[in-house]
C-alpha cells in the first residue's frame, strides 16, 4: 500500500482504531476488570437507548447537521404515560403500542413545524423539550410510579431475569447465546462474500482481497468477544435484542432505501436534491417524526430497565445521542454518516463511561472527559473536510 | 496598473493586463461576462492580495502591496461592489461606519457618527436622516448611502461595479451627475458598465477587456468612441473551428410553447424578473438564449422548470400540443423537461457523494423497486454513462468533488439523461470548463437532438450560442428582445440588439 492509501485507510478508521485503543487502556488500568462479562453485559444494557436515539438521531443530522433536542424529555413523556397505563391496568402491549403511537405524534408535531413551516431544528426541539418535560411532570404529578408487570420488564430490557433463556442450559456458559454469535458472523461472511463473488462476476469495482479479509476478521472477533462474554455472564440481555433490530432497520434504511438515499443527498445538497424533483421537505418531516418514535422506544426501555417512571428520566439522553452521532463520524454539516460509524460511537462513549465508573473517576470528571472526545470528534471532522478542498 | 496576471484553477482569468487611469477622471471598463472586469477591480482594491496575482500596482507613483481591503481604503482606494453590501436592519449612519467606526473602540460615539453621517449625505444629495433603516430606503438611495459610505473612508479612487444596474433611469441619470460632480472636485473614478449610453456620457476614458486583456484604450475627444465602435471592441474574436457540425437532425414540430411567461422576484415581489416572455422549441432543435447576467435567462429557466424559482409565476406552457401545469420540479420531471443548471456546484451536484449517486439522484425509481435501491443496477447505470460520455475518472464510486469542472458537467448530464427528457435546459453548459471538454460537451448536444430530443441552452458566450444553436433568443431585463435565425446572427447583432434595448 502506498503512503496515501494508508492515510486514506487510517481516516476511514479512525474510530475503530480509537475505540480499540480506550478498549485496551481501560483493560490495563482496571485491571482487565472492565472486560469481565458481567461488565460487558453492563455495557450494553445500560447504553441500550443510546444506541436507539442516536440511530435515530443520525437520520435528523444527516439532512444538514440538524439536532433534535427534544428526545430526552419525550423519553421520559412517554415512559411516564406508559408506566401510568399499565399501573391502571392496561394490557402491556396494548401500553407499548400507545407509547409509540404518542411518540410518532410527538415527533410528526415537531416535524410539522420544522419540515413545512421552516421553523429551525434547534428552536422547535427546544421548544419540545421544555413542553414534554414539563408535561412528564404534570402528568406523573412529580412522583415516582413504579411498574410492577414481570413480563414486561423481561421483555424489554429490565431486573435481574430479562435475559433470553437458553434451552440448552450450558452449566456457567449461555450456549444459545454461542450459537447467536457464530450464525451472525456466518451470516456476516456469507452476504459479504457472496456480494462479492457477484460484483466480480459482473465485472464491477471490487475492494481489495486484504482489506475486506481483514475487516471480517476484525468484525468476527469483535462478535465472536461480546457473544462469549454475554454467554459466560447470563446471557442475551432482551435489550440487546430491540437495539439489535432497530440498528438492523435503519442500517438497511439508510443504505438500501430511496428514502436513506433522499436523506443524505438533502444533507449534501439540499438544492441540488430540490432539483432534483425529491420532496425535501417530506424528508425532514421523515427524519424528525420517525425520532420522536424511536425516543417512544427507547422510553420503554428505559421505564423497564428502571422498572418505574420518574419526571427527570431522560435527563441528557439527547446530548449522549448527539454525541454517539458526531464522534460516529457522522457530519456537521449533514450528509455524511453512517449506522455502524453510529454504533461504535455509541460504544466509544458508553466504554469511556463504563472504563471510568470502574476505575472510580468522579462523575463530573467523566463529564469533562466526555466532552472532550466529542470536540476532538468534530474537530477532526472539519479538519479533514477542509483538507478535501 | 502593470502587467497582471491572475490564475484561478483552471482558468487565465486576467492574462498580462495592463491599465492607466489618469487622475481626476472617469475611466470606464466594458467588456463581456467573464472577460476579467471585475476580477481586475477586485486585485486593485486587495481583495485578492498581494502574492496570489503577478505583477505590479502603481499608485500616486508607488509600488503597492495590499494585503487586504483595509490596506487599499487607507490609500483612498474604495470599490463598491454590484452587490450593494449593507445590513438592512441597521440604520444608515451604523452602515455608512461599518468597520469605520467612530470614537473609541470600546465606546462608540453615536453623535459624531450620525453628524458625520448627516453630513456625507448631504454631499451626495440623499434627504434623508441618517437614522432610517436601509431596509425602509429604496435600492436608487441605498446605491446613495453605498457612495457616502465611501467618502467617509477618504475615498480618493472609487471603483464602482455595474452602478446602475438595480437603478431606474432618472436615479441612474443622478447617480452619473453625482461622479461627474466628484470629478470636478478631484476624484478619480473607474466605473465598469454594460450600459455603453451611460459610458459614453460620463467617461473620460475607456477600456475594453477581453478574455482577461485588456485589448484597447480609447480617449474620449481622441477617438471614437460610440457604441458600434465598442461593441466591436468587445466582441472582436473569431470563431474558430471549435464546434462540431451537427448533420443529419430532423427537425420537428413544436413541442413546446411559452406564452407571456411572467415571474416575479422572490423577495422583492413588487419586481418582475421574466416579463411576459412567448417563445416555443421544436423536436430536435437546439434553441439559445442569449443576454446578459442577469437579464433573467436563469430565473426563466428555473420558473419553467416546475416553479423552481420566483414567485407568482403566470403564463401558459404547452408541451407536445396540451398546456400543463407543473407543480414542482418532480412533476416537471415526470413532463420530460430537465434543467441542468448553470451552478453545478451549488445547486447541481453532491460534492461528497460519489458518481454513482449523483448519476440516479434524479431518477432514483429507475434504479429501484418498492423504496429499495438496486445497488448493481444503480452502478450498471453509472458506469454505462461514464463510458458513453467520456467521463474521466477513476471508477463510478469517485466522489464528485474530485472530478475537474468538464467532468463534473458530464456527470451532471447524465444525470439528467437518465431521466429521458424530452427537452432539455442547460443553463451555462460550459461555465468554467477548458476547450478540449467544450468540444466534447458540444458532441454530447449533437448527439442529444440527433436522438430526436430538443435542446434550450443558456449561454453567456456569444460564439458559443453563434455556434451551436439553430435559432437564438435575445433576452434582457427580464424580456425577451430579439430573435435571430442562425444564418442571420452575429456577434455585433446581438450585442447591439441587448445594449440598444437597455434602459428605455
Amino acid at each position: 500500500m502506498t503512503k496515501t492509501k494508508v492515510l486514506n485507510w487510517l481516516q476511514k478508521n479512525t474510530m475503530v482504531l480509537i475505540l480499540v485503543l480506550v478498549f485496551v487502556f481501560f483493560a490495563w488500568q482496571t485491571g482487565g476488570k472492565i472486560l469481565n462479562p458481567q461488565n460487558i453485559t453492563n455495557l450494553i444494557a445500560q447504553n441500550a437507548y443510546v444506541f436507539i436515539l442516536a440511530t435515530g438521531m443520525l437520520l435528523c443530522i444527516l439532512t444538514g447537521g440538524n439536532i433534535d433536542l427534544s428526545v430526552g424529555s419525550v423519553v421520559c413523556f412517554t415512559g411516564a404515560v406508559g408506566a401510568l397505563l399499565m399501573a391502571g391496568g392496561m394490557n402491556m402491549w396494548l401500553a407499548v403500542v400507545v407509547m409509540l403511537a404518542i411518540g410518532l405524534a410527538i415527533g410528526a408535531f415537531q416535524a410539522y413545524w420544522i419540515a413545512y413551516v421552516r421553523v429551525p431544528p434547534f428552536i422547535t426541539t427546544l421548544a419540545g423539550m421544555l413542553i414534554f418535560r414539563g408535561l412528564s411532570n404534570v402528568v406523573l404529578d412529580g412522583r415516582t410510579q413504579s411498574i410492577s408487570d414481570q413480563t414486561f420488564k423481561d421483555i424489554f430490557g429490565g431486573g435481574a431475569t430479562c435475559y433470553i433463556p437458553d434451552p440448552f442450559g450450558g452449566e456457567g456458559l449461555n450456549v444459545l447465546c454461542l450459537l447467536v454469535g457464530i450464525v451472525v458472523c456466518a451470516l456476516y461472511l456469507f452476504t459479504v462474500f457472496r456480494n462479492r463473488i457477484n460484483r466480480t462476476r459482473k465485472g464491477y469495482e471490487v475492494a481489495s482481497l486484504t482489506s475486506v479479509v481483514l475487516r471480517s476478521v476484525v468484525i468476527v472477533a469483535a462478535v465472536m468477544f461480546f457473544t462469549v462474554s454475554l454467554s459466560r455472564y447470563k446471557g442475551i440481555p432482551t435489550a440487546l435484542l430491540w437495539v439489535a433490530l432497530v440498528i438492523c432497520v435503519y442500517a438497511y434504511i439508510t443504505s438500501k432505501t430511496t428514502m436513506g438515499r433522499h436523506l443524505y443527498a438533502v444533507g449534501g445538497n439540499e438544492k441540488a436534491t430540490k432539483l432534483s424533483g425529491i420532496d425535501t421537505k417530506k424528508v425532514y418531516f421523515f427524519a424528525y417524526a420517525n425520532m420522536g418514535f424511536l425516543a417512544a422506544l427507547a422510553g420503554v426501555l428505559t421505564i423497564a430497565r428502571m422498572a418505574s417512571a420518574q419526571p427527570t428520566y431522560g435527563d441528557g439522553y439527547e446530548m449522549d445521542a448527539i454525541g454517539a452521532c458526531f464522534i460516529g463520524g457522522a457530519s456537521a454539516y449533514g450528509g455524511v454518516g453512517t449506522v455502524p460509524g453510529v454504533i461504535i460511537g455509541a460504544v466509544l462513549m458508553g466504554v469511556i463511561n463504563l472504563g471510568m465508573s470502574v476505575m472510580g473517576i468522579d462523575q463530573n470528571f467523566q463529564k469533562v472527559v466526555k466532552g472532550g472526545v466529542l470536540l476532538a470528534a468534530v474537530v477532526f471532522d472539519v479538519l479533514s473536510k477542509r483538507n478535501d478542498s | 496598473m502593470r502587467n497582471i496576471t491572475k490564475l484561478f484553477p483552471g482558468v487565465r482569468a486576467l492574462d498580462d493586463v495592463n491599465l492607466q487611469v489618469k487622475k481626476g477622471t472617469i475611466h470606464a471598463l466594458v467588456g463581456e461576462n467573464g472577460a476579467g472586469k471585475s476580477t481586475l477591480m477586485n486585485v486593485l482594491s486587495g481583495i485578492y492580495p498581494f502574492g496570489s496575482y503577478t505583477g505590479d500596482i502603481v499608485y500616486e507613483g508607488e509600488v503597492c502591496k495590499f494585503a487586504k481591503i483595509t490596506d487599499s481604503e487607507a490609500k483612498g482606494i474604495v470599490i463598491i461592489h454590484q452587490e450593494l453590501a449593507l445590513v438592512p436592519y441597521m440604520t444608515i449612519g451604523e452602515n455608512m461606519f461599518l468597520g469605520n467606526e467612530q470614537g473609541k473602540s470600546f465606546s462608540i460615539d453615536w453623535d459624531t457618527t450620525y453628524a458625520k453621517a448627516d453630513q456625507y449625505l448631504k454631499v451626495v444629495g440623499l434627504a434623508e436622516s441618517s437614522r432610517t433603516l436601509i431596509k425602509d430606503i429604496g435600492v436608487g438611495k441605498q446605491q446613495l448611502v453605498e457612495i457616502a459610505k465611501a467618502l467617509a473612508k477618504n475615498a480618493r479612487l472609487l471603483i464602482l461595479d455595474e452602478p446602475t444596474s438595480s437603478l431606474n433611469e432618472s436615479d441612474s441619470k443622478a447617480l452619473l451627475d453625482l461622479l461627474l460632480r466628484f470629478k470636478s472636485e478631484g476624484m478619480t473614478c473607474i466605473i465598469i458598465s454594460h450600459k455603453l449610453n451611460e459610458v459614453s456620457y460620463v467617461a473620460d476614458d475607456i477600456t475594453v477587456i477581453r478574455d482577461g486583456k485588456t485589448i484597447e484604450t480609447m480617449h474620449k475627444g481622441v477617438d471614437d468612441i460610440s457604441e458600434d465602435r465598442i461593441i466591436r471592441g468587445m466582441v472582436g474574436r473569431e470563431i474558430a473551428d471549435r464546434f462540431p457540425a451537427r448533420s443529419g437532425v430532423d427537425i420537428g414540430e413544436v413541442c413546446m410553447e411559452v406564452k407571456d411567461w411572467t415571474v416575479y422576484h422572490p423577495i422583492y415581489r413588487e419586481k418582475k424578473v421574466v416579463d411576459s416572455v412567448s417563445m416555443y422549441v421544436r423536436k430536435g432543435e437546439v434553441v439559445g438564449i442569449s443576454g446578459l447576467m442577469g437579464a433573467g435567462r436563469t430565473e426563466l429557466a428555473m420558473s419553467l422548470f416546475g416553479h423552481s424559482y420566483g414567485h407568482g409565476a403566470h403564463g401558459s406552457l404547452i408541451l407536445n400540443g396540451k398546456e400543463v401545469k407543473l407543480k414542482n420540479e418532480k412533476d416537471a420531471i415526470h413532463h420530460g423537461l430537465a434543467y441542468v443548471t448553470e451552478d453545478r456546484k451549488g445547486n447541481g451536484l453532491i460534492l461528497s457523494n460519489p458518481i454513482r449517486v449523483n448519476t440516479t439522484l434524479a431518477n432514483l425509481e429507475g434504479v429501484s423497486a418498492r423504496g429499495v435501491v438496486d445497488q448493481d443496477k444503480e452502478y450498471a447505470v453509472a458506469d454505462d454513462y461514464r463510458q458513453k460520455l467520456r467521463t474521466k475518472c477513476t471508477g463510478v464510486e469517485q466522489n464528485v468533488g474530485n472530478l475537474s469542472g468538464g467532468n463534473q458537467q458530464k456527470v451532471l448530464l447524465a444525470k439528467w439523461m437518465f431521466t429521458d427528457p424530452d427537452i432539455l435546459i442547460l443553463d451555462e453548459p460550459t461555465r468554467g470548463i477548458d476547450v478540449g471538454a467544450k468540444y466534447e460537451i458540444y458532441c454530447i448536444i449533437n448527439e442529444l437532438v440527433a436522438s430526436g430530443k430538443s435542446v434550450i441552452m443558456i449561454s453567456s458566450e456569444l460564439p458559443e450560442v453563434l455556434g451551436m444553436s439553430d435559432r437564438i433568443y435575445v433576452m434582457n431585463e427580464g424580456r425577451i428582445v430579439g430573435e435571430f435565425q442562425q444564418k442571420d446572427a452575429s456577434q455585433e447583432s446581438i450585442m447591439a440588439c441587448i445594449l440598444k434595448s437597455t434602459n428605455n
